[in-house]
C-alpha cells in the first residue's frame, strides 16, 4: 500500500533536503522550527493489465457515449488525435501509453472496416514532434503503417487550408480547429493526464486549435483568474475551453475521449535515480553516498553531457487508470484519479515557498531549459500546483533553485531568444508585454516558417510561458533564484542568490526575519490541497 | 602658451603603438604627445585671428593618433608638429581685431576644416564652391602647411592649448544662451548631421546605428530629429550607452551579438538558419557604422538589406571584410567625413554647422560631456576618453577655462545620462 503524501515539520534532526537544481542537485538545510516540507505520495499501484483496462474502457464508456466499437463503421472518417511530446514528464519507458491506446483503437477500427484513418499529434503551438518522438509515442508499428502515407501528421496551426472555424462561444471566443478533425465523423482523443490541468475539452479545443482561437484563453487576464489552473472548477482557462467544447459539441463534432492517468514513479524504486524519490530521513548510508557521488559527478560534468544524461532518462511511471467516452464525464473521473496521486493536504499558507526545479518541464523535452522556461516551471506550474489557496501567502516570497543558464535551443525556441533579448529587456509586466509585443511575435513570418517547417515552438509561445506565471507574479512580493546565472535572473526581473541561506536572508527583507518556510518536494509531482 | 604638442618622433611613435595595444590611451604616456610651453603662433595672414580655447573635446581620431593607430593615409595631409584638438569652443582673443577681420567677437565654435578660403586659394576648388568643405581638394596647398583640419596643421595650432589661430571663415558665434558644453558638441554633431543628411533615409526606413560612442549617439539624435526614419536600432555595449541611446531616440538597443536578431525582429524579414541566424534574407535600410573596424563593417553588411546603404562614419583604417555580400546584395558603402553644406529633407540647403547648432540646442547634447580635465592631466584625460564607454562616459574634454582663471586641477565628471 503506497504511503500518502505528508507534511514534515523541520526540526534539528531533519537531514538536509534534496533540491533539484536543473541538471544538478543541491542538498539544503532548512531552518528548524519554522520550516516544513511537503512530500508527494508514493507511486500508486499501476494497472495490472493495462491493455485489458484499455479494452474495457473502450467497451464500457462513461457518460453519454456508446462503446467505441459501436461508433465505428465502414466508410467513416476517423481522426485519432493524441497528446504531444510535452507529455508525460519525463518521457516514459516504451511502450508509451499512447501506443497502447492507439493500437487498441486501430484494432477496433480495422475490425469495423474503417479505412479513412488519420493520426494527428495535437500539439497546438508546440514544436512539431520528430520522427523519433513520434515513433516513441505511437510505436513503430503504427508509425510505419501511417506516417509514410501522410496519415500520421503533426497538427499545423498555421495552415489556413487545414483549419476550420467552427463557431463562436457566448463570450465571443472564436473556435477554430484542425479541419481534418472537424470534418471527421469521429475524433478519438488519446490523452495522458499527467497533471490536473490536462485533458477534458482542453485536449481538443486547445491541442487542435490555432492562435486565433487560443488567444482567447492563453492571455494574462485568463491566467490571473485561474486559481489555480490545476483546479478546473476554479480555472478561467478551463471555463473558456469548456465553452469552446460546447461549441464543438453543438456543431455536431463528435469526440470520443480516452484519458489516462499515471503514477508518480518518476525515478523508479531501483536503479541509479531511485534515491531521488525517497524521503531523506529514510536514506540509507548507501543512498547518501550515491547522492553525494551523483552530485559531485554532475557538478564536474560538462553541461552538454549532463543534459544528454538526464534527457535520456525514460521514466518507469505507469498507468493507474483509463477511462473513455463522453468528455465531461470522463474528465471528472480522470481528475479524481489524478488527485488521488497528487493531492497532499496542507494546513495554512506560508511566507516563503521554496522549490528545486528539475531538469525538465513540458517545453524542453530533449531540449534546453532556458530562463523563460525556468520562470514558467516555477511560477507557472509549481506555484499553481495548489487547490484552495496558493501555498504561499499574498506578498510572500518564492525561492527557486535552478542554474538558469543564459542558454537557448535555437531550433526549438527561436522566438524565446528574441523574447528574452528584446521583450524582457524592456519590461517584465505581463500585461504590458501582451499589449506591446504579442501580436508582433505571433504574426512574425520567420517564426511561422520555423514552426511549420522545422521544430520550433510558435512565435507567440514564450508569451504564454510568461502569462502562465502571471498569477504568481501578481501574487508574490519577491522571487529569488538560487544558483542562477545572475544576468539571466536579473533579466527575468528576479533576485539572484548564491545560496539558500542568502536567499532566505534576502527574503527576510520582504517577509520578515521569522518567516515561515514551506518546501515543495517536487518531483515526483504533488499538488497541495491548502486549507 | 601651454599646449599638447604632437611631434614626429619615430621611436616615441613606436612606443605609443605598443602602449596603445596594452591599454587604450596608453600612447599618451610614452608617445610623441607632450605638454609644452610654446610661443603663440603668428597669424598666417589676413582674416586670421587668435582664439583662446575654453573647452576642447577628445575625438576618436585624436585617440587613434595618440595610440599610433591612424592610417598612413593621413601622413601627407598633416604637418608636424601639430597641436591636436578640433572640437573647440573658444573666446576670440582680441575682439577688436576680430571685428576688423569680420569675425565674431565673443565665444566661437571652430569649424576646423582648412579649405580653400582659409588657405587663401582663389578661385576655390569645385567642392568648396559647392559648399562641400569637407571634400576640399586643396588641403595641402595654398598659404598653409598641409593639414586637413585645424588640429592637424602646424600653422594653426589646435584646441588642446591655451591659444590657436583661426580663419574668420572657420568661426561660428555661440549664442549667449548656449553653454560651453553644448558648444563643444557642435563640431562632432556636425559630423553626425552630415552623415545622416547625406544618407538617403526614406520615411519609415529602418536605421541601424552601430556603436554608441559620441558619434554614434549623435547619429541617433540626428536620425531621430532630422529625418522621417521609422525604427532606429542602436548597438550598445555598456549600460550607460543603452540609456543614452534610448534617451536620444533609439527604439531598440541591442548588444553587438544581438544585432542580427534585433534587425530581423524589427524588419520582420525572414532569415536563413534553423532558429539561429546564419544570414538575414532582408535587413535594415540604412546602417551607420560609427566604429570603423573590420568587425563593425562586417556586422553592418550582414544586417543591411539588398540595395541598402552602409555609411561609414567612424574613422576606418585597414580592415579585412568579406565583400561578397556587398556585391551580391548590391549594397552601397559610402564614407561620411566632416561637413559643409547639406540638403535637408525639405530640399533647402544649409550649412552643416547651422543645423548642428540647432540640433545641439534641441536635444541638449551638452549632456554628453561627461568629464573635463585640465591640460596637464592629459594622460588621465586621454585614458578616460579611450575607455569612455566602459566607464560610463561619452565625451571627455579639456577645460582650458580654469587654466586662465585658476589652477584647479581636479577633473569634473558626470556619467549619468541627463546630468552634467
Amino acid at each position: 500500500m503506497p504511503r500518502p503524501g505528508l507534511v514534515l515539520d523541520v526540526d534539528r534532526s531533519t537531514p538536509p533536503v534534496l533540491f533539484n537544481h536543473g541538471e544538478q542537485l543541491r542538498l539544503e538545510k532548512l531552518p528548524a522550527g519554522r520550516s516544513r516540507i511537503i512530500y508527494p505520495a508514493e507511486p500508486l499501484e499501476p494497472l495490472a493489465d493495462p491493455d485489458g483496462a484499455i479494452a474495457h474502457a473502450l467497451a464500457h464508456p462513461i457518460g453519454d457515449s456508446e462503446p467505441l466499437a459501436a461508433l465505428l463503421r465502414p466508410g467513416m472518417k476517423l481522426t485519432i488525435a493524441f497528446d504531444d511530446v510535452s507529455l508525460p514528464l519525463p518521457p516514459m519507458r516504451a511502450p508509451d501509453i499512447r501506443q497502447r491506446v492507439i493500437e487498441a483503437v486501430l484494432d477496433l477500427a480495422a475490425a469495423a472496416g474503417v479505412d479513412d484513418v488519420m493520426l494527428i499529434a495535437a500539439l497546438a503551438l508546440h514544436r512539431r514532434m520528430t520522427e523519433d518522438e513520434l515513433r516513441h509515442a505511437v510505436g513503430d508499428r503504427v508509425y510505419d503503417a501511417f506516417a509514410p502515407h501522410g496519415l500520421l501528421v503533426n497538427h499545423d496551426a498555421e495552415d489556413p487550408d487545414n483549419l476550420k472555424e467552427i463557431g463562436t462561444t457566448r463570450h465571443g471566443e472564436v473556435v477554430e480547429i484542425n479541419r481534418r478533425a472537424a470534418e471527421s465523423d469521429l475524433i478519438v482523443y488519446v490523452n495522458i493526464n499527467l497533471v490536473a490541468m490536462d485533458g477534458g475539452w482542453k485536449s481538443t479545443a486547445t491541442g487542435l486549435s490555432s492562435y486565433r482561437s487560443l488567444r482567447h484563453h492563453h492571455n494574462v487576464e485568463t491566467m490571473e483568474h485561474s486559481r489555480s489552473f490545476m483546479d478546473r472548477h476554479n480555472s478561467e482557462l478551463h471555463r473558456s475551453n469548456w465553452r469552446m467544447g460546447e461549441v464543438l459539441r453543438d456543431a455536431g463534432i463528435k469526440v470520443f475521449q480516452i484519458e489516462t492517468t499515471m503514477n508518480n514513479d518518476v525515478f523508479g524504486t531501483t536503479g541509479p535515480l531511485a534515491v531521488l524519490q525517497k524521503r531523506e530521513w529514510e536514506w540509507t548510508t548507501r543512498d547518501r553516498v550515491a547522492v553525494h557521488a551523483m552530485k559531485a559527478g554532475l557538478d564536474r560534468m560538462p553541461a552538454g553531457a549532463r543534459r544528454n544524461l538526464f534527457h535520456s532518462w525514460r521514466a518507469p511511471h505507469a498507468m493507474t487508470s483509463v477511462q473513455a467516452g463522453e468528455v465531461d464525464a470522463v474528465h471528472e473521473v480522470t481528475t479524481a484519479n489524478v488527485y488521488a496521486q497528487h493531492l497532499v493536504p496542507v494546513e495554512g499558507q506560508t511566507d516563503i515557498l521554496t522549490m528545486g526545479l528539475p531538469y525538465i518541464g513540458p517545453y524542453n523535452v530533449n531540449s534546453v531549459m532556458n530562463p523563460i522556461l525556468v520562470m514558467c516551471l516555477g511560477l507557472g506550474y509549481f506555484f499553481n500546483l495548489y487547490r484552495g489557496r496558493p501555498l504561499v501567502r499574498e506578498g510572500g516570497v518564492v525561492i527557486m533553485s535552478h542554474p538558469t543558464p543564459w542558454d537557448f535551443h535555437p531550433v526549438h525556441h527561436p522566438s524565446y531568444i528574441d523574447f528574452f533579448e528584446q521583450v524582457l529587456a524592456d519590461t517584465t509586466d505581463p500585461r504590458v508585454i501582451e499589449e506591446r509585443y504579442e501580436r508582433q511575435f505571433a504574426e512574425d513570418e520567420w517564426y511561422r516558417h520555423l514552426y511549420r517547417t522545422s521544430h520550433a515552438y510558435h512565435g507567440v509561445h514564450p508569451f504564454y510561458m510568461w502569462y502562465w506565471g502571471a498569477h504568481a507574479l501578481a501574487h508574490l512580493g519577491r522571487v529569488i533564484i538560487v544558483g542562477g546565472d545572475r544576468a539571466a535572473v536579473h533579466r527575468l526581473g528576479f533576485t539572484p542568490a548564491s545560496s539558500l541561506s542568502d536567499a532566505l536572508e534576502l527574503a527576510s527583507d520582504t517577509v520578515g526575519p521569522h518567516a515561515t518556510i514551506t518546501h515543495l518536494h517536487n518531483p515526483p509531482i504533488l499538488m497541495a490541497d491548502v486549507t | 602658451m601651454k599646449a599638447l604638442v604632437f611631434r614626429r618622433k619615430p621611436v616615441r611613435f613606436a612606443a605609443a603603438v605598443a602602449a596603445g595595444r596594452i591599454a587604450p590611451g596608453g600612447g599618451a604616456g610614452v608617445g610623441p604627445l607632450r605638454h609644452e610651453d610654446l610661443d603663440p603662433l603668428p597669424l598666417p595672414g589676413p582674416g586670421w585671428v587668435h582664439i583662446s580655447p575654453r573647452l576642447a573635446g577628445i575625438c576618436g581620431s585624436d585617440l587613434a593618433t595618440v595610440d599610433g593607430r591612424s592610417s598612413r593615409w593621413f601622413e601627407p595631409v598633416v604637418s608636424f608638429p601639430f597641436v591636436p584638438g578640433h572640437e573647440v569652443v573658444a573666446d576670440v582673443a582680441d575682439p577688436d581685431a576680430a571685428a576688423t577681420a569680420g569675425a565674431p567677437t565673443g565665444r566661437v565654435v571652430l569649424e576646423p576644416v582648412l579649405g580653400c578660403v582659409a588657405r587663401a586659394i582663389d578661385p576655390v576648388c569645385a567642392a568648396c564652391a559647392r559648399g562641400d568643405l569637407g571634400n576640399c581638394e586643396r588641403i595641402t596647398f595654398g598659404s598653409l602647411a598641409p593639414g586637413l583640419q585645424s588640429g592637424f596643421c602646424c600653422d594653426t595650432g589646435g584646441g588642446w592649448s591655451t591659444s590657436m589661430v583661426a580663419h574668420v571663415s572657420q568661426l561660428h558665434a555661440v549664442p549667449d544662451t548656449m553653454s560651453d558644453e553644448d558648444a563643444v558638441m557642435v563640431e562632432p554633431t556636425a559630423c553626425a548631421v552630415h552623415a545622416v543628411l547625406t544618407t538617403r533615409i526614406e520615411p519609415g526606413a529602418t536605421v541601424v546605428v552601430l556603436g554608441t560612442g559620441t558619434l554614434g549617439l549623435l547619429c541617433v539624435a540626428a536620425v531621430r530629429q532630422l529625418t522621417g526614419a521609422g525604427r532606429i536600432i542602436a548597438v550598445a555595449k555598456h549600460p550607460a550607452q543603452r540609456q543614452w541611446a534610448t534617451d536620444l531616440g533609439a527604439d531598440v538597443v541591442a548588444e553587438p551579438e544581438e544585432l542580427a536578431r534585433a534587425v530581423r525582429r524589427v524588419t520582420g524579414t525572414l532569415a536563413i538558419g534553423d532558429g539561429a541566424i546564419d544570414r538575414l534574407a532582408g535587413g535594415a535600410d540604412v546602417v551607420f557604422d560609427c566604429v570603423g573596424s573590420s568587425e563593425s563593417l562586417a556586422g553592418a553588411l550582414e544586417v543591411t538589406r539588398p540595395k541598402g546603404r552602409v555609411t561609414l562614419v567612424g574613422m576606418a583604417g585597414h580592415t579585412r571584410v568579406d565583400l561578397t555580400g556587398l556585391w551580391q546584395r548590391e549594397i552601397e558603402l559610402v564614407g561620411a567625413y566632416a561637413y559643409g553644406t547639406e540638403t535637408l529633407t525639405n530640399g533647402t540647403r544649409r550649412r552643416t554647422f547651422d543645423v548642428a547648432f540647432e540640433l545641439v540646442a534641441a536635444a541638449g547634447l551638452g549632456r554628453l560631456v561627461s568629464a573635463t580635465y585640465p591640460l596637464e592631466r592629459y594622460r588621465e584625460a586621454i585614458g578616460h576618453a579611450a575607455e569612455a564607454g566602459r566607464r560610463g562616459a561619452v565625451k571627455v574634454a579639456f577645460d582650458l577655462r580654469r587654466r586662465r582663471s585658476s589652477p584647479a586641477s581636479s577633473p569634473t565628471e558626470s556619467t549619468e545620462p541627463g546630468a552634467h
